[in-house]
């Protein structure tokens, strides 16, 4: 089982003020591990428009290598503009996993678009950075994965990863649209693919991951890390419906492989429930776990979807 | 390899033929299945849903094999409407057939609605086992969907088995145009033809380029590309049309353009071959669309659409060689 020491929320939006597209909301936190800092990658909304929708954007900021609790930057505009009209990411990135090759660095992530019937739909697109991380621009204007026979709606909450001469993509796909009242939600369970050039995919198509809380239950961002000779999953799941503002909401779960094949699911492991009281009392959502110098931390959202930012907790330095 | 088209006039009015399931008419873009006792023609029929906006489904018209009288039709629709999100939830519209053996692959084009756009599509796959009386999906979504370089509006497949392969023919969105017509802001689209191959039906190779160069500029919008190959050379028909004001402009509405190649691979436009001109006057005299290559035994022939994108059905024509 992991230990986790809490340090607290790290980074919260309403406290940078002065930058319109970040009004709210630090979703999705993802590292790229620098020399003297940690840049954080997350996802955040302006305000909601006349009908009350909202668009995200994607943006990052920097922590202090030796103390991560302490912002040293925040980055002046998104790292990659919203589609043009008509295409898959529109009206948001979100999220987003950055990886190194080469010289350049590639981001994969979620674009988002609005429908008619459903709320949205979700395709996972790719862009590439030449300037160290600080701006993107798209390989192309449609997305690099999208619904395909056996994957027919949502696909999102991509983590890009590379073992050995592999890349490897966690995902989320949609697996239905039910509409309950007047809502209609989506069930999302986590999937994965293999690439040799992280251009071309080739998708299991099967659900790594047993459900615990009911058939419907939806599986959210899978974050792979590679520590002590074994392959760990940090995950978040919910309840498919009457989910907001109680505890019905993301919690963070726990597998575990040894082949990058076959996962053990064991939540009990993860090592981090809610807090009695707080910013993380009511859920505590998309984990990312990463290790800097021998140690490792998991970043983390907490209670209303990451609407007051993410949080911190460190496991003991071994 | 001098041949022209001989117009036998229109052969289906859905009007005439009205269907409990598309109370508004239509019968778009006719696809063939040859039967040995009749030509199954499948076309897509509008009905209107609740919020009033059309609904696309799929049924069929038999035609004796000489193409004159008219056999059956279907009762209901061959193949079902996608469920809550799926990428044929709101119509499909064109539908293609390939025999395969005892089996008979349809590539539907899968419509879903947007909210900055009108709509999106992609590609999918059914199959029937009763001789194209109904198909089942393979899965509940596409075969082949946007993709980078193919950002939305995936459909119009055409397939045939050529040179040991299967080929597919058919279009994406290029870019959309925002449009303000009569103080009312639109969104209207671009879209070229592509190709792909495959060696299953289920997983393509996009060629990834377009292949019909433009005649109108790069606004020309190209739809639904058929192929047949007579006497060593390969013939596409598709539709080409301005990307706006197309709707009641006669000059900028759909008409049938030409393109061959000997390779599959270089295409020749060549509009002045094979075409079809239109009449003064008549159901397709503002506009000729869909256009649809076929065979029975020896003989060519071509559907086509004419007004209001094939509201009032479709027409024939034969191809006559000197």
């Amino acid at each position: 089982m992991f230990h986790w020491t809490k340090h607290g929320k790290v980074f919260d939006p309403q406290e940078h003020p002065g930058r319109h597209w970040l009004h709210e909301f630090a979703q999705a936190p993802a590292t790229l591990i620098l020399d003297d800092v940690v840049r954080v990658y997350f996802s955040c909304r302006p305000p909601p428009d006349a009908q009350g929708r909202y668009v995200s954007h994607t943006a990052f900021v920097e922590l202090d290598r030796q103390d991560l609790s302490r912002i040293v930057r925040v980055a002046d505009t998104p790292i990659l503009p919203l589609g043009e009209r008509g295409t898959f990411d529109e009206f948001g990135v979100y999220p987003v996993s950055v990886i190194r090759d080469g010289e350049q660095l590639l981001a994969y992530y979620g674009g988002w678009t609005r429908c008619e019937s459903i709320p949205f739909t979700v395709s996972i697109g790719l862009a590439r950075s030449l300037d160290g991380g600080r701006s993107f621009e798209r390989l192309g204007p449609g997305p690099l994965l999208t619904c395909d026979v056996h994957e027919p709606f949502v696909l999102s909450g991509p983590k890009i990863r590379r073992f050995g001469q592999r890349w490897h993509l966690w995902y989320v796909a949609g697996t239905k649209w039910q509409r309950i009242g007047a809502r209609v939600e989506a069930v999302y369970k986590i999937r994965h693919a293999v690439s040799e050039d992280g251009l071309n995919w080739q998708r299991d198509h099967r659900n790594l991951l047993p459900d615990v809380l009911e058939a419907d239950e939806c599986q959210a961002s899978p974050d792979v890390v590679h520590w002590a000779g074994r392959y760990h999953m940090f995950f978040c799941f919910k309840h498919s419906v009457d989910f907001r503002d109680n505890n019905r909401g993301y919690r963070i779960g726990y597998a575990y492989s040894d082949d990058l094949e076959h996962w053990v699911r064991d939540d009990k492991q993860a090592g981090l429930s809610c807090s009695d009281q707080g910013w993380d009392s009511e859920s505590a959502g998309y984990p990312h776990v990463f290790e800097l110098d021998g140690r490792l931390h998991m970043l983390y959202i907490g209670n209303q979807f990451g609407r007051h930012g993410f949080g911190l907790a460190s496991a003991p330095a071994s | 390899m001098s041949a022209r088209w001989r117009t036998l006039g229109r052969i289906f009015d859905p009007n005439q033929h009205p269907l409990d399931f598309a109370p508004e008419g239509y019968a778009q873009s006719p696809q063939t299945l040859v039967l040995p006792d009749r030509v199954r023609i499948y076309f897509s029929t509008r009905s209107r849903d609740d919020g009033g906006k059309f609904v696309s489904h799929v049924a069929y018209v038999d035609f004796d094999r000489a193409l004159r009288r008219v056999l059956d039709i279907a009762k209901a629709p061959v193949i079902s409407l996608g469920g809550l999100g799926c990428f044929d939830e709101h119509g499909i519209f064109p539908f293609n057939v390939l025999r395969d053996g005892e089996r008979i692959l349809a590539f539907t084009t899968g419509w879903n609605r947007r909210a900055s756009v009108p709509t999106d599509a992609a590609i999918g796959l059914a199959i029937s086992s009763d001789e194209g009386r109904s198909f089942e999906k393979v899965g509940c979504g596409p075969v082949l969907a946007p993709g980078l370089h193919e950002p939305f509006l995936v459909g119009d497949a055409f397939v045939l088995r050529l040179r040991e392969r299967l080929h597919m023919w058919y279009i994406h969105g290029t870019r959309w145009i925002t449009t303000n017509q009569s103080n009312k802001e639109e969104a209207e689209r671009v879209y070229k033809i592509a190709h792909a191959v495959s060696d299953d039906a289920m997983s393509w190779q996009r060629e990834g380029r377009q292949i019909v160069p433009d005649r109108l500029g790069e606004d020309e919008c190209q739809a639904l590309p058929t192929v047949i190959e007579h006497e060593g050379i390969y013939h596409m028909m598709f539709c080409y049309r301005a990307a706006t004001d197309f709707r009641s402009n006669r000059e900028r509405a759909y008409r049938l353009g030409h393109a061959w190649s000997t390779d599959l691979g270089q295409w020749q436009r060549d509009d002045d071959q094979w075409v079809l001109d239109r009449p003064d006057q008549g159901w397709d005299a503002e506009m000729m669309c869909y256009p649809h290559l076929f065979r029975v035994g020896a003989q060519i022939y071509l559907l086509y659409n004419g007004n209001q994108f094939g509201r009032g059905g479709f027409g024939l024509a034969r191809l006559e060689t000197a």
